[in-house]
């Protein structure tokens, strides 16, 4: 059975207002471009985006914010798109901070079943503040909640028709581990190829955590982003 | 006085933090002035750890970038000899787990006791806490570069910090371009004046309390 789609809309069918969505990528790299502009041309609103950075400002998540489609931005580092400040100032968007060691261990429990862990990164900062605090072994830890989501919209470099993925360099970041923690998964890939093309030994996501496949038709070049 | 440009101050720190390493080590490198320190090591056994997930990086030649071979302040990098990339849980697990031996990163504010503020300013559009919050619990030893003073005039070291904390850990040493400080028990203690600067003008620019 194949997973690939070849309309990004008909991939995207499964996105509905009010969803949370994982958005792989650190900044533009690794980001799923492609599916990101096909959030932004589908009638949805009140989005919970969970993703490193909410983009560049005009670029990637930076197009869906100022479409005001994103209720809430869970994240690490949102200095990088000033839009995010500008909007939070005016009390136009929920933001959650987390340490970028956080987000990425949320998502891990979250797909490997875990109701959440006690982490050090933290303690005693603003970012603590409402959460759990327990001493083990005589080192205070605090509370953090396990990330699961409807959707997530992810990028690797190779996929097979299976959803076997392979990643390429540092855009596979948060991607991974993306992968395992919503209820459907979506990548986009620059090359689909047939079961048994990839070596066993290098898949880094197994296929039974992806739902669907397109092939990328938007790219991170030198030059900037460019349609494929 | 003496006077830079906002580039050759950045540099002078770096290289100057550079010369405090030792390997065989590794290092994870923060955004801004922590950066350029890269530019400065020589020594075969220092391999280079980036949040985004590559460890063994190098610089690059701009014939070679590559736009998805980034380091955490999403500039172009290379890959060493004997590197590997991972994902971001296993990139904070090595970091949290303490088994990054140095972390290099910038600051607002430290205070007297040693404690950095670098992830917010209140009513700014500065809200970036990134990897900054897990290097301080995990990295063996952290090193702080910046500017001795804001662009006011006003001292970054101060007796407490006005912005937001990073963690209580205390950082261990502190790279300015008027001078070198390490964090004994709680207490700044100047161990270097930068070349041509003056104890009276490192008092002059600095509020925090300091031993010397």
């Amino acid at each position: 059975m194949s997973k690939v789609i070849s309309d990004i809309q008909d991939a995207l069918a499964c996105v509905e207002s009010g969803h949370t969505i994982l958005v792989g990528g650190f900044g533009l790299v690794g980001a799923p471009l492609s599916l990101i502009e096909g959030l932004t041309e589908k009638d949805v609103t009140n989005l919970t985006i969970v993703s490193n950075n909410l983009g560049e400002s005009g670029k990637g998540l930076g197009i869906l914010l100022n479409q005001n489609k994103i209720k809430k931005g869970i994240g690490s580092y949102f200095t990088s798109n000033r839009d995010v400040g500008d909007k939070y100032q005016k009390g136009e968007i929920e933001l959650e901070l987390l340490p970028q060691g956080t987000l990425a261990e949320s998502l891990r429990a979250g797909g490997a079943g875990l109701g959440g862990y006690y982490t050090t990164t933290g303690v005693g900062t603003d970012l603590a503040k409402g959460k759990e605090e327990r001493e083990i072994d005589g080192v205070n830890y605090i509370f953090e909640k396990a990330i699961r989501a409807d959707v997530a919209l992810i990028r690797a470099h190779k996929a097979d028709t299976l959803g076997n993925l392979v990643y390429y360099k540092t855009a596979r970041n948060f991607n991974p581990l993306m992968a395992t923690a919503a209820k459907k998964v979506i990548v986009e890939v620059d090359e689909i190829v047939e079961p048994g093309a990839l070596n066993p030994e290098e898949i880094v996501t197994p296929f039974l955590y992806v739902d669907t496949i397109i092939q990328a038709q938007q790219v991170l070049t030198k030059e900037g982003v460019v349609n494929k | 006085m003496t006077t830079w440009s906002k580039t050759d101050m950045q540099h002078l720190i770096a290289k100057r933090v550079a010369a405090e390493l030792e390997g065989p080590c590794v290092v994870n490198l923060g955004i801004g002035i922590p950066t350029l320190v890269a530019e400065y090591m020589d020594a075969e056994d220092i391999y280079m750890h980036t949040e985004n997930g590559l460890l063994g990086v190098t610089d690059v030649e701009e014939a070679d970038i590559d736009p998805n071979l980034v380091n955490a302040g999403k500039l172009p990098v290379g890959e060493a000899i004997g590197s590997s990339f991972f994902n971001s849980s296993d990139s904070f697990a090595m970091i949290r787990g303490g088994h990054v031996d140095v972390a290099i990163l910038g600051a607002l504010q430290v205070d007297q006791t040693g404690v950095i503020a670098n992830w917010a300013v209140p009513g700014k559009n500065i809200m970036g806490v990134g990897g900054a919050m897990d290097l301080l619990v995990g990295a063996k030893k952290v090193f702080v570069t910046m500017s001795h003073t804001s662009k006011d005039g006003s001292s970054k070291l101060l007796k407490e910090c006005t912005y937001p904390i990073t963690s209580t850990r205390s950082v261990d040493m502190i790279f300015t371009e008027l001078a070198v400080f390490e964090v004994v028990n709680k207490q700044l203690k100047l161990v270097e004046l930068m070349p041509g600067i003056t104890i009276e003008e490192v008092q002059a620019k600095t509020e925090a309390d300091f031993i010397h």
